[in-house]
């Protein structure tokens, strides 16, 4: 295993030694510009970025050109004697109006293409993004369904015990469903701090800031998988919120549609009556659970609080405090439940009431209580969670 | 040349503790000009070895070197050091050396507050890092410190806050100081407009200072009392608003930019004529220009923000203004060129980092201009593009400037030349490890990297590798840079005479080298 690390951090030397020596035959494979666009506003921005990207290698190319051409020609090496002039007033105006209608010139399409990107009508689909420490939220206004992403690479591929895999950092256990070729109107806003949003192939970057709603659009042009990232600094795990759009065909994407209503019609009523349909979650909560599977599920569903409290209950203090031998998981089982289903205002802990289910919450404090180095001895039944809805 | 002899004359009267008691009590601007640099210097190799944790960590994909919350105080912290800590004071020690005796003044005009602006910093800065130490460590929101992520947080921003306190206060006493000497000082003769440029750029650049500082000042104080004393200026919760912050930072974020640039401008124009041995072209417009930028500086602010949702017509505003900075920008690009046009050029360490700069700082100008074009900045915001463009124009541009303006006045501070054969090592090696370190950035910017991650996808590992190789070869060549100084400094080396270069023109070429402990008690008379 180490052995293939060590062979692996080789290559890279060698790749970035061979980068060195044979710039153009490498960087063919890596991509010098922005990526090939999927969106009707990704080819515009690409277009008006060749563009003033060329013109700026021509500004820069006469400019400097001029001025090595001087260096070489002027040197007192060569034995040139200098001039003493030190005003031109006719070349002085020439260069400043000059650049200004270069200026005017870039103007035109940068204000055309901004006018197009602005423009939120018409949309055929609004889907909402809220930002969370350090996960993303979708609603989809029309169609009641909603759900988070997480970050799905493994914790051992992050700290290098296993090898990464292709998508490393950049794949999330809930997809963002869209529909191709639709002009679909996203809304963003933020439950803690500011995020932004961003998929470098749609051509769409926006901040997710809490107490305000920022839109904008995009329409893509054919179905695949799309990544990006957070693109606004949101604290520690800021690197490790990607965001990932799974594109269909329109007909599909209706489909999918109406395969997520029953379920979600589901969710709803195990809110309100807590013993009607088969739905596993509503069985979860009414059945007994044992301790070992208590602890054996709250096990997995503590991952969702690594990111915040710790892998062994530590924690970050003072922002994020420890569970090990805290008050909450050691004191009244009350409270725990509480800040668990509530949340505590102010801070970055949400209520999970809303992300969780039953089973997970009562799994997870179970699970608290009785392992991270606490050892507490109660346990929790789902359907007291059931009963505190 | 009646001056030297009243300086010769002077020498009897250099009454002075000895020892630590000197540089503590020193009100004299040749001693504070040194402190402000050899502070500076110290902190450019702390934010150094800051910058280079980072790129040990961006050397692979995965955590290695340091966990995410230490990644997030080192680059808040580096980005805090290099720009208060190594450019600002940086700019202030050639301001201290070089503004009485570029306009024949005896000494800085409030020499008690000089001492008391420098005196500041070293413990502003103890503080600063000291917040590293704290439980919850230093601060994590980046320089920027946004509300509401720096809301989060412990004692350390707090710590942070204080200290950028006290570093405005000292800025602002510094700026005051360099705007009455100037105003008042300059001798018989030194009109504003045969002032050296050197000294229009700084007299600019203080009015930036006394008007920007404050503004950074209430904005962290907004924050302190939103963290402790339950205002809600910036969480909406409260009715606040965290786009408020961002507003009131770029306020005094963007003239801030051009208080870290506008005296490297002052450099290169000092140097570029001395070693093309020609008078700079275009002297008034290049006063013009910097009084130019230095306005536009102060409605452009929002070009940091396109991504928070303005209005069409905000971001319109801002795209046109900012566009509008490449003009004057470009008319000093090309007063320099059209300065060296048929010189007579030779190529001396200083003019070799002046050229650079030049270049360098063209290419992050540039680059500044595609980040202005609103469309284009929502893929360039927040990634390594940006990364890119400001390292090219603050360390291409302010720090090699200075790194030039060291090997143009060291000969005269020290009276001897430094080594040439070292000093253009030392050049080619900062220039090239430079862009082997920041041009892939470029690359990985418009890729799809964003910027303050700890931990990156694996398409972007090649160009991180190389970044990394070249921020080491870079951080490794200034270690020549200190050895060149101090072997300078002590004095082993060719004597440099009161000239020193022959194409340089100025009050501080008439006096010997090293100059008398006062100059110009008797101003001298300007033609």
């Amino acid at each position: 295993m180490s052995r293939m690390r060590y062979r692996m951090r080789n290559m890279r030397w060698l790749a970035a030694l061979a980068a060195v020596l044979f710039p153009v035959t490498v960087f063919a494979e890596w991509g010098l510009n922005l990526p090939p666009p999927s969106s009707s506003v990704a080819a515009r921005i690409l277009d008006l970025h060749n563009a003033i990207m060329l013109v700026c290698l021509v500004i820069f190319i006469v400019v400097f050109g001029v001025m090595f051409y001087s260096l070489y020609a002027h040197r007192k090496s060569r034995g040139h004697e200098a001039h003493q002039f030190s005003h031109n007033s006719k070349l002085e105006v020439v260069w400043t109006v000059i650049p200004f209608l270069i200026l005017v010139g870039m103007a035109i399409p940068s204000t055309a293409t901004l006018l197009y990107m602005e423009d939120t009508t018409e949309s055929e689909l609004t889907v909402k993004i809220t930002g969370y420490q350090w996960k993303w939220h979708y609603e989809y206004l029309e169609h009641d369904i909603g759900f988070f992403s997480n970050l799905s690479t493994p914790r051992a591929q992050i700290e290098n015990r296993e090898p990464k895999g292709e998508h490393y950092l950049l794949e999330v256990d809930n997809a963002v469903i869209l529909p191709a070729n639709r002009k679909i109107r996203f809304l963003l806003t933020s439950n803690d701090v500011i995020h932004a949003w961003w998929i470098p192939k749609f051509g769409v970057k926006k901040d997710a800031i809490p107490g305000y709603i920022n839109e904008f659009w995009t329409n893509v042009d054919s179905p695949g998988t799309y990544r990006g990232q957070c693109a606004e600094l949101c604290g520690k795990d800021h690197g490790f919120m990607p965001i990932v759009a799974e594109v269909l065909s329109p007909e599909e994407f209706d489909a999918w549609v109406e395969s997520q209503q029953p379920k979600q019609v589901a969710a709803v009523m195990t809110d309100a009556v807590a013993s009607t349909a088969e739905e596993p979650a509503a069985a979860d909560s009414n059945r007994e659970w044992s301790m070992d599977e208590l602890m054996e599920h709250g096990k997995t569903v503590y991952f969702q609080c690594v990111a915040c409290h710790g892998v062994e209950g530590q924690g970050v203090p003072p922002t994020f405090p420890p569970l090990t031998g805290s008050e909450i998981t050691t004191g009244p089982l009350d409270a725990h439940i509480d800040i668990v289903m509530n949340g505590k205002p102010n801070t970055t802990m949400a209520p999970f009431k809303l992300q969780l289910s039953d089973a997970d919450i009562a799994a997870v404090i179970t699970y608290e209580r009785n392992a991270l180095g606490n050892s507490v001895g109660d346990l929790v039944q789902p359907s007291e969670i059931a009963a505190r809805r | 040349m009646s001056a030297a002899h009243t300086d010769a004359h002077d020498h009897h009267h250099d009454h002075r503790p000895s020892g630590i008691m000197r540089w503590l009590t020193t009100t004299n601007h040749k001693d504070i000009g040194t402190m402000y640099l050899i502070f500076s210097l110290t902190m450019f190799f702390v934010g150094g070895i800051m910058a280079l944790a980072i790129r040990a960590e961006l050397f692979q994909p995965g955590l290695q070197v340091v966990n995410p919350e230490l990644f997030n105080s080192l680059t808040t912290m580096h980005a805090l050091i290099m720009i208060f800590g190594a450019i600002m004071p940086g700019f202030v020690g050639f301001a201290n050396w070089l503004i009485p005796m570029m306009i024949g003044a005896p000494d800085m005009a409030l020499p008690r507050m000089n001492n008391w602006s420098f005196w500041i910093l070293p413990f502003a800065f103890a503080m600063l890092l000291g917040s590293l130490f704290t439980v919850g460590g230093g601060p994590a929101s980046g320089w920027t410190l946004y509300a509401p992520l720096s809301v989060q947080g412990g004692a350390g921003v707090d710590m942070t806050i204080l200290s950028i306190h006290m570093m405005g206060i000292s800025s602002v006493l510094g700026a005051i100081n360099i705007v009455v000497t100037i105003m008042n000082m300059r001798a018989p003769g030194m009109d504003l407009m045969k002032m050296p440029l050197f000294v229009w750029t700084w007299l600019i650049t203080a009015f930036l200072l006394i008007a920007a500082m404050p503004v950074l000042a209430g904005a962290v104080t907004m924050l302190l009392t939103d963290r402790h004393f339950g205002t809600a200026f910036f969480d909406p919760a409260g009715g606040g608003d965290p786009v408020l912050f961002q507003h009131i930072f770029w306020f005094f974020g963007h003239p801030e930019v051009y208080i870290l640039i506008l005296p490297a401008f002052g450099i290169v124009s000092q140097i570029v004529p001395t070693f093309s041995r020609k008078p700079l072209f275009g002297y008034d417009s290049m006063v013009f220009a910097t009084a130019g930028i230095a306005f536009l500086s102060f409605i452009v602010w929002a070009h940091h923000m396109f991504t928070v949702g303005m209005p069409l017509a905000g971001e319109l505003f801002f795209m046109y203004a900012t566009m509008l900075i490449a003009v004057p920008t470009g008319v000093k690009v090309f007063n320099w060129v059209a300065t060296m046009w048929r010189g007579s050029i030779t190529f001396e360490t200083p003019m070799l980092f002046a050229l650079a700069v030049v270049f360098l700082f063209t290419i992050g100008g540039l680059s500044g201009l595609m980040l202005a074009i609103v469309p284009a900045d929502f893929q360039y915001h927040d990634t390594y593009f940006v990364v890119a463009h400001f390292h090219y124009v603050l360390f291409a541009g302010s720090i090699m400037s200075m790194m030039g303006a060291a090997y143009y006045w060291l000969p005269k501070w020290t009276g001897r030349m430094y080594s040439e054969r070292l000093g253009k090592t030392h050049f080619w090696l900062t220039t090239i490890f430079f862009n082997v370190t920041f041009f892939p950035q470029h690359f990985l910017g418009l890729a799809g990297m964003p910027r303050r991650i700890p931990d990156y996808a694996l398409e972007f590992t090649e160009f991180n590798v190389i970044s990394s190789i070249g921020a080491f070869g870079l951080g490794l060549a200034q270690l020549l840079f200190v050895y060149i100084i101090i072997q300078a400094v002590r004095g082993k080396n060719k004597k440099a005479t009161a000239q020193v270069w022959e194409g340089a023109d100025g009050l501080e070429w008439t006096v010997e080298s090293p100059p008398p402990y006062h100059t110009f008690a008797t101003p001298p008379t300007v033609k």
